[in-house]
């Protein structure tokens, strides 16, 4: 069960649009270590975590990266608000424009549509958790790449609010490994799975 | 527990929530692997209760960030009627251009 809140996590005011801009940010949406696939795996992969601090982290992180899609597609919503079609030519927003006029849609910054094969739900404790600590950080880079090529204050400002949560839930996925290494021991360090055994 | 809520604008109170709903967000996420941590646990007994009292301040005055907090004493639905916060005046903090 969810309940929606009517407000941002970090507030989004961007007014100027730049739909260049909006064409890259979109990967955080829709791309491979975008918001949309970060929420999926870890409320995918929650089901059967054995742990109970584990499957909070999972379903509280999962939860707080829905409100970070939020923030990415106000983001995009407000770059590219009121374009007149001479924009969307002069800036090479046709490609999106044409199959979504100015609507949010979940792709990669390539065009390539989002796919559930950006994450993995293995049903392994270790595996999974060592997935989620390397998502953090993927997503870490990206948006240190984003910045990169930023100067608006306007955007800089929620990309390094988001920025900041990667490294914050790297800290509690790394937590949450350590919670599952202190239930094993060394007769079943990696030898058996404790969500199948 | 009590804020000021009274003496805020609405940018002031909106802007509080914010915080005040961040930090309850943060702590609980600490929580979730320090179970036990009794400095964490006081610190979100603390801001949680801020937070519920602010939220129902601003619902009464403004118009609900909530479902569970719209207006006992309103004679429409007035979920829909504020901006929704992608939108222009929905966080409060849109300077005129």
């Amino acid at each position: 069960m969810w309940n929606y809140e009517k407000r941002l996590q970090y507030p989004v005011k961007i007014t100027q649009t730049n739909p260049k801009l909006a064409k890259i940010i979109i990967s955080q949406f829709g791309g491979p270590d975008g918001e949309l696939a970060a929420s999926m795996r870890y409320l995918s992969q929650r089901y059967t975590m054995p742990y109970k601090e584990v499957t909070g982290i999972l379903t509280d992180i999962g939860t707080e990266e829905l409100a970070h899609m939020e923030m990415i597609c106000a983001i995009i919503y407000q770059l590219t608000k009121n374009l007149s079609p001479e924009e969307i030519e002069r800036s090479g927003f046709a490609p999106y424009y044409v199959d979504h006029t100015l609507a949010l849609w979940p792709q990669a910054a390539s065009g390539a549509p989002w796919t559930a094969t950006y994450f993995q739900s293995k049903g392994d404790p270790i595996t999974d958790l060592h997935e989620d600590l390397a998502a953090e950080q993927k997503a870490r880079t990206t948006y240190d790449n984003i910045l990169r090529l930023i100067k608006d204050p306007e955007i800089c400002d929620p990309i390094r609010f988001l920025r900041e949560r990667e490294i914050v839930h790297y800290q509690r996925f790394g937590e949450s490994l350590r919670i599952v290494q202190e239930h094993l021991d060394s007769k079943n360090f990696y030898a058996i799975n404790p969500e199948f055994e | 527990m009590s804020c000021n809520c009274h003496e805020m604008n609405r940018r002031e109170l909106f802007e509080y929530i914010n915080q005040i709903s961040f930090a309850v967000d943060d702590v609980k996420l600490f929580l979730d692997t320090h179970p036990e941590n009794q400095k964490a646990l006081d610190y979100f007994q603390k801001y949680k209760e801020k937070r519920i009292e602010a939220l129902k301040e601003y619902a009464e005055v403004y118009g609900p960030l909530t479902v569970d907090t719209v207006s006992e004493n309103s004679d429409c639905w007035n979920w829909i009627n504020e901006p929704w916060p992608w939108q222009e005046g929905g966080m409060l903090i849109y300077v005129e251009l």
